[in-house]
Order: C-alpha cells, then sequence, then structure tokens
C-alpha cells in the first residue's frame, strides 16, 4: 500500500477532530484509522531518506511545562520527519515560572501563529483550556493526572504489531494508576478497542470509582497478571514511595514490582511494557526490563510513527484526503 | 440607614410571609419604615391619602433576602468588590441585608474594622449591611478576638470565613466563651489535611478529569466535632455551609439532641452538581466543592424537612485572573448575590419546595439565625420587601450583573422569576434593574 514516492499518504479517511486533548471522544474508527496511518510512518523512519514534506511551511511550538526529555525528542523528531519548523519551548526555565498564566503564554504563541501546538502542563485540563484559546491544533502530551492519548496511541500500535489485534486481548496496567494519565488513557483506549482491562496496584494507588471505569480491579499482582497478554508497568515517582502512598521501596517492588515470578503467571507469549523512565528495582526487574518479553525500546519507536501519524492526520488541509 | 417618611402602600401583590405561615393576595401599608400592615383584610381600608402606591398585581411581595454570607474585597481587594458594589448587587438580587465575610484585609478582626464597615454602610446608605468577625486573630486559628466588645460594636457572628479553625482546643475555648455573650460561632468545616491537595468532589467524575478530589469525609469530621464541642459547651453554633448527607445527618442528630446548632447551605449545592463542571470549568471549583447528584438531593430534602435553616448566597468575587487558569490552579468561589433567588426559584417550579419554604430559607430562617429584626412582613417589623415576578423568563448576562466581577456559575443559564422591586426600611432602592438611591 505504500510507495516509495509517498510513503505514508496512504487512503486513509479523514481525521474528523480538530485537536487530540485525549482519548476520550475518540471512536474505534478513530483510534484504527490512526494506528494505520502510524504502520506507515513506521516504515518511513526505518528509511534511509526519513524526511517528508507534508508538513513543509508549517510551526510546531512543543510547549512543555513540565520537564521531559523523551516526549519532547518524540514530538520534535516526528514534526522534522514531516517537515515542519519546530521550536521547543522548555517552560521549566522561562518566563512562565516567573508569574505569567498559561493562558497569556497560550496568547503570546498564538499571535506568532503556530500550526500545531504541543503541550505539556502539570494541571489535568491544561490543553484543553489552551485549546480554547488558540487559532491552531493542539495535541495533549500530558495533562496532570487527566490524559497523555499520544502514549496510549503508541501502546495500542505496539500491542497490535505484537498480537493482531486488541479486542479479546487481557491487560494489566500495574501501580500508579492514581496519578497517572497513562493508565487513564489507556484504560479508555483499550476498552474502546474492545480489549479487557485489569488496574492491579496497591488501594492507596488507586482512583475512587475505578472499578466504574471498565476494568476489573486487583490488589494483588498475582491475580492481576494470571493469564494476561500484557502487563503495562507504570511509574512510581519517587515522593510517593517513601511513606505516602506505599510504605517502602523494598516493599513495594515485593508485592507490586514485575519480577521473573510474578511475570510467570502470565501467558508466555505476554508483553511487558513500560511508559519511561523506569526505576529498576522499583516497579520492575532489571531483568525483565531488559528480557525477551519486554517491548519497551520498541514502544520509543513507534512514539515516533504514532505522533507523526496524528500531526499529519490533523494538518491534512479537508479534501486532500480519499473520501 | 435612611427611613422613608411618611406612607406605602403595596396593592394586589401576593404575600408570601413564613413568619405567619401568610400566602395570600393583600395589601401591605408601610408607615415610617416599618409595617403597619399587612395582608388580605387590609385591601378594605382604602389607601391612606398622601401615600405613594405601588402596584403589586402579578407579583410576590415576600420579605427581603437576607444573606448570611457574602464576601466582599473591601478592604484589600477592591478590584474584586468594593462595599459599595456589593451592595448594588445585593440591592438588584433582592437581597436586604447581607452578613459581610471578615476575610478580607486586614481581617475583620478588631473593632476598628468592624467599625469601618458599618461607617461605610451607613455612607453607602442601601442594603443591610451587617459585619461578621473573626473568631480568631488574623484567622490564623490561635487566639481568640474581643468577642464581647466586637459583638457591642456590631458584630452579627464570627466565623473564619473560608478558613476552619483545626485546632479543636481553640475550638472549644472560642466557643465556650462565646456562649457567655450569647455568640453565635459560624463554622465552614474542612478538615485539611484529608481535602489535601483536592480541588472538587471526590468520585468517579474527579478521577475521569484527572482532579484529586475532596472526600465528603472532609467536611464531616470537623463538623462532627464541632458538634460534640457544642453540645459540651453549649455554644450556639451555626455550620455554615455544608454540602453533603452525611453532614445534613449529623445536624439533623444534633438538633435532635437539644443543641444550639442550626445549618446553612451555599445555593450553589442546592441549584448545582459535579457535572456542571464539565470540561474544567472553574467558575463551578467552590467551597465546599459541587457534590454528587445524590448529595444534592438529599441537601434538597435537608432543606424541605427543616434539618438546615438557612440558603446562603456564598458571593465570592473573583477576579479573571484567579479563575483564568487550569482548574487545580484557580480560586474557589462564584459570586451569588444576583441569583441567589432565580437560583432558588428552580426549585419551587421543579416542585422540589413549596415558595413558602424557598423564602423562609433565604430570609426568615437566616434573620432569626442572627436576630435580626427583619425576614417578617407582619407589623411592627422593618419594612424590607422583595417584589419579585415569579413567573418572568430571563437569561443572566454577565455584563449586566451589578457585581465588579462576574465569575458567576450561571452564566447566560435561564431562569424563571425576576427580581422587580427591592425596598429596605421602606424606601424603594432597585426598580427593575433600576438604582435608586445610591450615594
Amino acid at each position: 500500500m505504500t510507495s516509495a514516492e509517498n510513503p505514508v499518504a496512504g487512503p486513509f479517511p479523514p481525521y474528523p477532530h480538530r485537536h487530540l486533548l485525549g482519548i476520550a471522544g475518540l471512536t474505534y474508527p478513530d483510534i484504527a484509522n490512526l494506528l494505520d496511518r502510524a504502520e506507515t510512518a513506521i516504515d518511513l523512519s526505518r528509511q534511509r531518506e526519513k524526511k517528508r514534506s507534508v508538513l513543509r511551511g508549517l510551526t510546531q511550538i512543543n510547549l512543555f511545562f513540565e520537564a521531559s526529555t523523551r516526549t519532547q525528542a518524540s514530538f520534535e523528531l516526528a514534526g522534522k520527519r514531516l517537515g515542519a519548523d519546530v521550536m521547543n519551548m522548555s517552560v521549566a526555565s522561562s518566563s512562565v515560572k516567573k508569574g505569567e498564566t498559561l493562558i497569556d503564554t497560550a496568547m503570546t504563541l498564538n499571535a506568532m501563529r503556530p500550526d500545531l501546538l504541543i503541550i505539556r502542563h502539570q494541571a489535568a485540563g491544561a490543553a484543553a483550556l489552551l485549546a480554547r484559546k488558540v487559532a491552531c491544533s493542539v495535541i495533549n502530551a500530558g495533562d496532570g493526572a487527566h490524559e497523555h492519548p499520544t502514549q496510549a496511541l503508541l501502546d495500542a500500535l505496539t500491542i497490535r504489531r505484537h498480537k493482531g489485534r486488541l479486542d479479546g486481548l487481557s491487560v494489566a496496567i500495574c501501580g500508579d494508576i492514581l496519578h497517572s494519565r497513562v493508565a487513564r488513557s489507556n484504560i479508555i483506549l483499550l476498552n474502546t478497542m474492545g480489549a479487557q482491562v485489569r488496574a492491579v496496584g496497591p488501594s492507596t494507588l488507586m482512583p475512587t470509582g475505578i472499578a466504574k471505569m471498565g476494568v476489573t480491579v486487583h490488589t494483588r499482582m498475582e491475580e492481576g497478571l494470571a493469564g494476561a497478554d500484557v502487563v503495562m508497568m507504570l511509574r512510581l515517582q519517587r515522593e510517593r514511595m517513601a511513606g505516602a502512598y506505599v510504605p517502602s521501596v523494598r516493599e513495594y517492588f515485593r508485592h507490586f514490582g514485575l519480577d521473573a515470578a510474578k511475570l510467570a503467571l502470565a501467558k508466555p507469549d505476554c508483553l511487558v511494557m513500560h511508559p519511561g523512565p523506569m526505576n529498576r528495582g522499583v516497579e520492575i526487574a532489571s531483568d525483565i526490563a531488559d528480557g525477551s518479553q519486554s517491548v519497551i525500546e520498541e514502544q520509543v519507536e513507534m512514539g515516533v510513527a504514532v505522533r507523526m501519524a496524528i500531526m499529519e492526520a490533523l494538518m491534512e488541509p479537508a479534501g486532500a484526503t480519499a473520501p | 440607614m435612611t427611613i422613608a417618611s411618611g406612607t406605602t402602600v403595596i396593592t394586589h401583590a401576593r404575600i408570601v410571609d413564613p413568619s405567619r405561615a401568610l400566602d395570600e393576595i393583600g395589601t401591605i401599608i408601610i408607615t415610617d419604615g416599618r409595617i403597619a400592615a399587612c395582608g388580605a383584610s387590609e385591601m378594605n381600608q382604602g389607601i391612606p391619602d398622601g401615600a405613594e402606591v405601588i402596584d403589586g398585581a402579578g407579583l410576590v411581595a415576600i420579605p427581603g433576602l437576607v444573606d448570611l454570607r457574602t464576601h466582599v474585597g473591601e478592604p484589600g481587594s477592591e478590584h474584586r468588590e468594593t462595599i459599595r458594589s456589593a451592595a448594588l448587587a445585593a440591592a438588584a438580587g433582592g437581597v436586604t441585608s447581607f452578613v459581610m465575610m471578615p476575610d478580607t484585609d486586614p481581617v475583620i478582626d478588631d473593632v476598628a474594622l468592624v467599625e469601618f464597615v458599618l461607617r461605610t454602610a451607613r455612607e453607602i446608605d442601601l442594603v443591610r449591611i451587617l459585619p461578621a468577625a473573626a473568631i480568631t486573630l488574623g484567622l490564623k486559628g490561635s487566639e481568640m478576638t474581643e468577642v464581647g466588645n466586637l459583638l457591642a460594636a456590631g458584630a452579627v457572628m464570627f466565623t473564619e470565613g473560608r478558613g476552619t479553625i483545626a485546632n479543636a482546643a481553640v475550638m472549644r475555648r472560642a466557643m465556650t466563651y462565646g456562649r457567655d455573650f450569647g455568640a453565635l460561632i459560624a463554622h465552614c468545616t474542612t478538615d485539611a489535611d484529608l481535602a489535601g491537595h483536592g480541588v472538587m468532589n471526590e468520585g468517579l467524575f474527579a478521577s475521569l478529569l484527572g482532579l484529586s478530589g475532596i472526600p465528603r469525609e472532609a467536611e464531616l469530621l470537623p463538623l462532627e466535632r464541632d458538634l460534640r464541642l457544642a453540645r459540651l459547651t453549649g455554644a450556639k453554633y451555626h455550620a455554615a455551609k455544608i454540602s453533603t448527607a452525611m453532614s445534613a445527618d449529623a445536624i439533623a442528630r444534633a438538633k435532635g439532641e437539644g443543641l444550639s446548632v442550626t445549618a446553612g447551605v451555599s445555593i450553589n449545592n442546592v441549584a448545582l452538581n459535579e457535572n456542571d463542571i464539565g470540561e474544567y470549568r472553574t467558575f463551578f471549583k467552590l467551597t465546599p466543592p459541587l457534590r454528587h447528584e445524590d448529595d444534592r438531593q438529599a441537601i434538597i430534602a435537608a432543606l424541605a424537612d427543616g434539618t438546615i435553616d438557612a440558603i446562603v448566597s456564598d458571593h465570592d468575587p473573583q477576579d479573571v485572573d484567579t479563575k483564568r487558569l487550569p482548574f487545580a490552579e484557580a480560586e474557589d468561589g462564584a459570586i451569588g448575590l444576583e441569583t441567589m433567588l432565580p437560583a432558588g426559584l428552580r426549585l419551587v417550579h421543579n416542585g422540589d419546595l413549596p415558595l413558602m419554604r424557598l423564602v423562609e430559607l433565604m430570609s426568615t430562617g437566616p434573620a432569626r439565625i442572627i436576630g435580626l429584626d427583619a425576614g417578617s412582613l407582619a407589623p411592627g417589623r422593618l419594612a424590607d420587601i422583595t417584589l419579585v415576578d415569579i413567573e418572568e423568563p430571563w437569561v443572566l448576562d454577565p455584563a449586566r450583573l451589578r457585581s465588579l466581577s462576574k465569575n458567576t456559575a450561571f452564566d447566560e443559564a435561564r431562569f424563571t422569576g425576576r427580581v422587580k422591586q427591592t425596598i429596605v426600611g421602606g424606601r424603594t432602592i432597585h426598580i427593575d434593574g433600576l438604582m435608586l438611591g445610591a450615594k
């Protein structure tokens, strides 16, 4: 389906949204469309000549209020491979720290007429707020504990490439679900695509009402991992380790960390995933992270592809695609 | 307060006066700022010579609203709300008396500041503005204010404003000392540790939005502590803003034990629920947070059965800078003086509350709690009257609000029922959106 000349522009249906603020609100066809587009972006990224020009002349601003090396790099690379002019605003060290509000920053950037704004912010809803104030498309690269849609998409792409499908799979999401936007986006996406989702972790790290989010809840890893097709480990933030939500790192690792013994309870071909950055020896044992079932590095590669796919989909001129 | 001299007659109005359980078409005769006669039987008495006549046909005449909880920005944050702009907002909303919260800058914890508020109110000469004083100096939660002196200066209640006294010993002493002076302690209860970084009601909706939740127990634990202290000390205690079924149960139990306890609820928790937050709308970020519909229904039941005594506006002006932020970073609060009656009328039109009970909750009840000579249309009482067309449909235009801040939770809301005229001490201060006599 792909040609060397124009590898990504397949006969994809047009993407019906202006922004990507979350997985909530996306339909099965929306998600499948993005994953299909991403497949072709993988091919492009694996060529020697990686550069295309579909976003030539367009300006992409990465507005990161939280430090993030890998996500920012991934968005930057995705934009550059599509030919966009990419500007990084690391707000952690700029005037925004000195009292300028998110909306003031948004208005300032808007006046520079960007075509795409990528935002990461510590507050839930920040991407939606920004989207209401600017004239361009907005991609949420993580807003507080709310959503991180491109992470869920890249996870889905990784799973689909290994398992050939998403529907009917048992996916265990383990660890700090309470504070995790990755977990929320994944729960919504996997439910939409027909997977069975299990939330696994201590109750202090579970959001209220989790059982009503379309998951089965397990407080013991042994139970939650039994027969799973995929296990996604979540990062436990350092400040939450000692006494605040769990008593200690060693206790957490023993009961909730992924090691060989616990992984053995899952299906033999169970994928091991982690959104990164990992705390080795806290939520995941080093040998498992580097083991044969781990697809953690591949997730990073899929990240670039998924971000290329969504950017291109959002920037497609109306009427340019197949009906 | 300027008192209208001479006689004013309101004719053909439907009079709803909870103080006498009166609901009839009749005439109200006002002489020298007080009610001279009121009721159906006065219709045949004729109109006294030289009297000003107000045609009340099609309108409901109720005792003017008494709001126990209004935050004003003066002194300290006059850009948000001055005492004058709050008074204008009150007049427009049919609120003839309001209790002004002490969490200003400086805090109203001293006789001089109570006098400042009363003097300013006299100069504005519009509605009755009744200062509340802080329970502790600077609202710091440790040292008691001069309860006796503040009462003598004109403070009508003692409250920590938005805050909660965490230290039970401080609360006990304030209640014990206050009891000797007959002081009313009004407290809004939130356990700061349990509420943590919470910004909305804890539950599925908060989890989906990725926002930290405030459990209902954060309100209940300090409330139950206070109720036990009220039993221990015999103090007059008012739970200023309850929001949950559990809190209403706790109040009902305390009343059942015969304690001198009353309770209020914000109009926001009566008219709205957590779903109104929608996509992170910060005008719905409030204290207490908007709760689940189950709690709202329980609160309405508690309003109907007499467990709750007052509905308050919880008027809390916030400017654009403190609201145009991501939800978790925005300030709490919404203005409410101009919308509390129309929002409350929704309950009447829905059949949740009889009109008589709504008026009692917004006027007679709160007046009784603070011992104010208002909230009644009985002969001899202050002629503070609000005339309402309870059937008029209208849409709220924030630009037309009198408040200096526009952070209303009823932005462009559709209402049925509108305040047409506001009378304080027999003098009309507002008619059909027009302000009269404001200095």
